[in-house]
């Protein structure tokens, strides 16, 4: 592995110096980029930054098996109780133009136990598909026998390509996964392509809290894994023509069962008002809200229009509502179709969470805020007194009381 | 350093053996990208410690003290992976209640991504030995939430992510409660074993005057990848499966149309907006 600078085709323009995170890069005098070796930490950005040409990283590296072997792409079949997770008809409709690029088969593999009810509905979408481990031990998530279990698949099988949610349970397991398979995993990514040139699966993901994307690639090992955020692609629609996914069990071997954990209680906290990840429309109050109990004309607002509780890190460190509602930096990061903030006044931390949203609404006091530069409409006023009679408003609409 | 307990002696005095994983990240709220030039610029943006690895580092602390009001102790090291300067992270991790402090820093080590990153800090801490490993339940840099599970992996440890409490902890099990999306799980962890931390587990102290000194004073050894033996090709660049092949700034957003005026007459242009937007 080097990095090198070609030094006919660089002018000492210093984009790479700009550009490099580690301030390793300097122009001589003699207007060549010369790079420090102790201080560079191999990351490319200048090789992206530079339109010369200039800077290479050579990578001695080939791929250790036939590649051609793996084909296929896989969607995890995240459930809760049986359930499946929305976010896994959402990858269906994305795995489906993947696979189609690449010619090959789109399936689903589920986990867990007395799966009947799940696969008869995953075989009304447009998969070739749906693979089933059913075990009792794989009846709740654990970490462990998931990955066990669903290394042991990936090598029998050879999918070119995994894709999980980036929910708590997608992000945790396919990590196991990528280390055990010892494949590459890239979290959270908003945009999947496959490379017309090379067929590799290019996968977008924001970083350094949403200020940058950087594009990815895993070219020498299979699958190429990644996990997808909420709302990023649209929920696949059923097969048209009545057709139905073909079922196919997969024996969990008895001995991958084991786990050094386990689940003592599930507590149902986070009712439909909460998981706002997965909500279409969000209502987020922050330090505008002033008190506690005016969280409440944002619930009835959220409540009014269907929508999910959200919050800034100032109204949950403030005490006012719990953590699992913060969107931004620190919490969740969201994508609904509508977000309205409240009493918001959006410093780059909330920002990072919420600025890929659909549509933006902000209600706030402060006509200089910070919201109002990413709004897609912005309302300057007291959401103490805006969202009452906004929530009135949309009941009597409704011709409820 | 610790030289870590010997399980087979049952007569050595029981010592819990943390090992806190902190990263060194800039404070990227101030990253921004150039759309004009392509490039980052980082110009003034200063390093910090992973803001969720301060809520390991005070985990450590807390349990640590709880401890002793049993009489019984515990020890608590930070580790990095990072270069050279990743050593003040660490003596600030001193500063924040840990007792010592390894860097692992090698330039074999640059350039990797989770797989290579996680394999080389479960090798420097396959070294130390640690009952209980915690760790941030993301970097705020990369934001993969990956290097924690990763580890677990790599050391053949139990793991628990995202935990918001710690329920118990004995020298056998850990019980932790862990945050998901709908609720709350409680999950009981073999030792030893790695756990990843959420924001809400607690709130962090800021340094104490004793703390600082001793951060002051701390001599921190640095290991290398021949140290803690990790092969070539399975650290930094060689070692990793994916790669970074392009770097572009965000769609840009705008701020769009604004309104001002009482609120009953904002209210009714709300009303309006969310009907054309098919919301009601």
């Amino acid at each position: 592995m080097a990095i090198r600078v070609i030094e006919d085709k660089c002018n000492g323009c210093g984009l790479c110096v700009k550009a490099c995170p580690t301030a390793a890069i300097e122009v001589d005098p003699k207007k060549l980029a010369i790079i420090d070796l102790d201080l560079c930490s191999y990351c490319g950005s200048c090789v992206s930054a530079c339109r010369f040409r200039a800077i290479a990283i050579d990578i001695e590296k080939q791929a250790k098996e036939d590649l051609s072997q793996y084909s296929g792409v896989w969607v995890f079949g995240e459930q809760f109780r049986g359930k499946i997770a929305p976010v896994v008809f959402e990858l269906i409709g994305i795995g489906r133009q993947l696979a189609d690029d690449r010619k090959s088969e789109l399936a689903v593999v589920v986990l867990g136990d007395k799966l009947d009810n799940a696969a008869a509905e995953l075989s009304e979408f447009p998969l070739d598909k749906v693979y089933l481990c059913e075990a009792p031990e794989l009846a709740q998530y654990d970490g462990e026998r998931y990955a066990r279990v669903l290394t042991d698949v990936i090598r029998e099988r050879k999918p070119e390509i995994m894709l999980a949610g980036a929910t708590t349970t997608g992000r945790s397991f396919l990590s196991q996964v990528a280390i055990r398979v010892y494949t590459g995993l890239t979290a959270d990514c908003t945009g999947l392509a496959i490379g017309e040139d090379d067929g590799l699966l290019y996968q977008t993901r924001p970083a350094y809290g949403g200020n940058i994307m950087a594009t990815i690639l895993c070219p020498y090992t299979r699958p190429q894994m990644a996990t997808v955020r909420h709302k990023v692609f649209p929920t696949s629609p059923k097969r048209s023509n009545g057709s139905k996914a073909e079922i196919v069990r997969l024996n969990a071997k008895p001995q991958l069962l084991s786990s050094r954990s386990e689940i003592l209680d599930f507590i149902e906290q986070c009712e439909a008002t909460v998981n706002i990840v997965e909500a279409d429309v969000i209502v987020s109050g922050g330090r505008g809200i002033q008190d506690p109990s005016n969280f409440a004309i944002i619930e009835d607002l959220a409540k009014a229009l269907g929508g999910a509780v959200g919050a800034s890190r100032a109204a949950v460190d403030a005490g006012w509502i719990p953590y699992c509602h913060q969107v931004g930096q620190t919490g969740k990061t969201v994508c609904p179709k509508l977000y309205i903030a409240c009493g918001i006044s959006g410093a780059v931390q909330h920002q990072a969470g919420m600025s890929s949203s659909d549509t933006i609404i902000a209600i706030n006091k402060d006509p200089d805020a910070p919201i109002f530069q990413l709004a897609s409409f912005g309302f300057v006023g007291d959401c103490l007194e805006i969202v009452p009679l906004l929530t009135k408003k949309i009941r009597a609409l409704r011709g409820e009381a | 350093m610790h030289s870590g307990a010997d399980r087979s002696i049952p007569w050595q005095v029981w010592i819990l053996k943390i090992c806190v994983c902190i990263k060194q990240v800039p404070a990227t709220t101030e990253v921004k990208f150039d759309p004009e030039t392509n490039t980052l610029i980082r110009e003034g943006v200063e390093s910090q410690i992973n803001p969720f690895d301060l809520y390991a580092l005070e985990e450590a602390a807390r349990i640590k003290e709880r401890l002793a009001a049993q009489g019984e102790e515990a020890s608590i090291t930070a580790v990095s992976m990072g270069p050279p300067q990743a050593e003040e992270a660490l003596r600030e991790a001193i500063s924040l209640g840990a007792d010592d402090a390894v860097l692992l820093s090698d330039r074999a080590f640059r350039g990797a991504d989770t797989w290579a990153t996680s394999f080389a800090v479960a090798r420097g801490l396959a070294k130390l030995e640690p009952d209980l490993v915690i760790c941030g339940m993301q970097a705020i840099d990369g934001d993969t939430g990956q290097v924690g599970p990763g580890i677990a992996v790599h050391i053949d440890y139990a793991q628990a992510t995202y935990v918001a409490k710690i329920e118990s902890l004995d020298k056998k099990k850990i019980v932790v409660k862990r945050l998901l999306e709908n609720g709350y799980e409680i999950c009981s962890v073999r030792l030893p074993a790695v756990i990843t931390v959420v924001k809400e587990i607690n709130e962090p102290r800021t340094p104490s005057l004793r703390g600082k000194m001793n951060a002051k004073k701390a001599e921190i050894p640095t290991w290398t990848a021949a140290d803690v033996e990790a092969p070539e090709d399975k650290i930094g660049l060689p070692g990793s499966p994916t790669q970074v092949v392009k770097v572009f700034s965000p769609p840009h957003r705008e701020g769009g149309e604004r309104f001002a005026g009482e609120p009953a007459e904002l209210a009714d242009r709300l009303v309006k907006l969310l009907r054309e937007l098919e919301i009601v």
